[in-house]
Formats: C-alpha cells, structure tokens, sequence
C-alpha cells in the first residue's frame, strides 16, 4: 500500500475528450477545486463589509493592499488601476495553485491515469499564463500610447530592435517555463523522497517547496506587472 | 513503482500541449471578471473610502490646529496691547498724582511764604510805630527836661 501511496507518475495525464479535442483533465479538476475555495473564502470575506474591518476582511484587506502596491510600484501610478485585477488574478491563481497542489495531498485520490496536482505543475496552465501576459502588455502599451508603442522597441538606439523583439519570445517563454519547472520540481523532489524515506525526511523539503511556491506566485505576478509597467511607460 | 515517462510516449509526456492551453486561458480570463467584480471592487471600495475619511481628517484636523494657533497669537498680541495699556495708564495716574502732590506743595509753601511775609510786615510797622513813639515821647521828655531846667533858673 505504502509503495503505492509512494509511486510517482510523470508526464501521465487524465484525459477528458470531447469531440475532437483532448483535454488534461486532472489540470481542471484540481484548478475548479481551488478555485473553488477561493471563491468561497472570498464571498465569505466581503460578505458584509464594513468600515472597521473584522476577521476575513481584514485579511482581504490586506491581501488587496499588498496586491495594490505590487501593481502600482511596477506599473506606475497613472495606469495601475486598469490592471490590478489583472494582476492580483494572476497573483491568486498562481498562489492558490501552487499552495493547494502543495498542502493537499491529492495523492489519496485515485484516477484512472495520471494524479491530481499542482494545476501550474502542467505546461498548459504556464502557457496559458505567459500568453496572456504577453497579449496584455501588448494591449496596455497600444491602448495608452498607441502606435508610439513601437518607440520602445529602438528606445536607447535602433541596436535595441532585434534584442527587444526577441524579448517578446523570451518573456512569455521564461515566465512560462520558470513557473512550471520550479512547481514541477518540487512535486518530483517531494515525490521522490516520499518514495524513498517516507517518514519525516520530506518535511523540511515540503516547507522549501511551500516557500518556493509562495516566491514564484509573487515572480509571475510581478514580472506581468513590470511588462505592462515597461509598456505603458513614457520615454522622454 | 517510478515510471518516468518525459518525452517517450506517442500520448502525453511532460510537453503535451493541447486543448487545455485555451481553455485555461479563458478560465484565468474569467477568473479576473469574476475576483474583479467579487474582490477588487467591493475591497478597493471600502478601502479607498477609508482612506479618503482618514486623510479628510488628517486635513479638517490641520486647519482646525492652524486656526487654534492663529487664535492662540491673536490673543497673545491683545495681552500684550493690554499689557502696555495697564502701564500706560498706571504710569500716566502716578505722573498726575506726582503733579497733584507738587501743586499742592508749592500751594502749601506760597501760602506758607506769604503769611511770614504779612506777618514780618506786621512785626516791622509795629515796630517803627512803636520806634516812632518812643523817639516822640524821648522828645517830649527832653523839652520837658529843658523847659524845668530853664524855667528854675
């Protein structure tokens, strides 16, 4: 039983097929989860919110400061509001995700293919991720400046153009792949010597993990902030 | 028992991308309309209107401090315009009441002067009146001495 509980199963997923696309099914059961509980901490937070703030709001007070600061220190004052949610979407998602495929353990649910975990421990999900941050920061510098965008990519001097164009494929590809590698690692370092030691060793393992969960939620959504901040800004 | 399985299999592996990319896309996108509307709003609401009652307070507290402290000079310049009054004042009786003293004083000495003066006056007819009859009667008394000395010889 115990080698059972122990096993590990990479790159093996639950497919959901519909029609004529495939689907990784374990990505969204876990994600509707989370989700889930996030939804209802939060509709139990701001349920009745008052002037002196008690409890959950408290906290949700302070968790929409934190994210409030992020976006405004990397985004600047003039446009942060437009993306905030934005930003504090990712933050939670990623937060949430990371931390719930860590606290969990959905290894005590069995599927038929595949196991449940972390939904950013799937290159879909990361994907995903980088991509619409790439399309928002291309968003947000058309919307604000509009065809004066394209100034930044010669900004110091028309060097810049091939580096600053490559960067356009680096950042969703380096954000992307960071986040899934980090997530992924820890659940196979995890894994492993759950598989190996299965007592008391992957402790301080899994509170590394907890920790590199937390900073690689905090790296996504401030690095998608400091692209839209980087777009929007002025040149003088 | 470990099954590996990174890039061999002809389904799935680590890279499999497919259909979940899209759909996990939109998720997300959801997902910020929806924490939007449930969390954001409602909180950054709350939020900023506190901190707009804090920092009006701040400000409502500040012009109250100003006006105290204007109040606060405004009065220490009229005690200070009382201040030189009262000695203004005190100083202008104690003069009056210097000049009062030395009116009546000098009264006091001509009245003084004048009587010792009518009474020395006084002193002085009397007595060249009483100079006078003395010298009168001295004649009288010499001719009466003369005339007895003549007539008895």
């Amino acid at each position: 039983m115990l080698t059972n509980f122990a096993s590990l199963e990479v790159g093996q997923h639950l497919y959901w097929q519909i029609g004529n696309i495939r689907l990784h099914g374990q990505v969204f059961l876990t994600s509707w989860i989370l989700l889930g509980a996030l939804l209802v901490f939060i509709s139990l937070g701001t349920k009745k919110m008052e002037n002196d703030p008690k409890g959950l709001q408290n906290l949700l007070e302070f968790l929409w400061d934190y994210i409030r600061d992020l976006a405004r220190t990397q985004i600047g004052e003039k446009v942060y509001r437009d993306w905030m949610p934005f930003i504090g979407t990712l933050f939670l998602f990623v937060f949430v995700s990371n931390w719930g495929g860590a606290l969990i353990p959905w290894r005590l649910i069995k599927l038929p293919s595949g196991e449940l975990g972390a939904p950013t421990a799937d290159i879909n999900t990361t994907i995903a991720l980088a991509l619409l941050v790439s399309l928002s920061y291309f968003y947000a510098g058309l919307s604000n400046k509009g065809w004066r965008y394209f100034e930044y990519y010669v900004h110091p001097t028309p060097i810049m153009l091939p580096f600053k164009i490559l960067e356009d494929f680096t950042k969703p590809l380096s954000l992307s792949f960071r986040l899934f590698g980090n997530i992924l690692a820890d659940e196979l370092v995890v894994g492993v010597l759950v598989f190996l030691v299965p007592l008391i060793l992957p402790i301080p393992v899994m509170f590394l993990g907890l920790f590199t969960s937390a900073i690689q939620a905090l790296i996504f959504a401030t690095l998608a902030a400091y692209y839209i901040g980087e777009a929007v800004e002025e040149h003088h | 028992m470990l099954a590996f399985n990174f890039f061999g299999a002809t389904e799935g592996g680590l890279f499999d991308i497919n259909a979940t990319l899209p759909l996990m896309a939109i998720q997300v996108v959801a997902l910020t309309y929806i924490l939007n509307s449930l969390f954001f709003k409602p909180v950054g609401n709350v939020v900023e209107k506190r901190e707009k009652f804090v920092s009006n307070n701040i400000i409502e507290a500040k012009n109250k401090l100003s006006e105290v402290k204007k109040l606060e000079a405004d009065l220490l310049t009229q005690l200070q315009s009382a201040r030189t009054e009262a000695q203004r004042i005190v100083s202008e009786a104690e003069n009056e009441s210097d000049k009062l003293y030395k009116e009546a004083l000098e009264l006091a000495n001509n009245e003084a002067n004048a009587s010792k003066e009518k009474a020395r006056l006084e002193i002085e007819s009397q007595t060249s009146a009483a100079r006078d009859q003395l010298s009168k009667q001295a004649d009288d008394l010499s001719e009466l001495i003369v005339n007895r000395l003549i007539l008895e010889k």
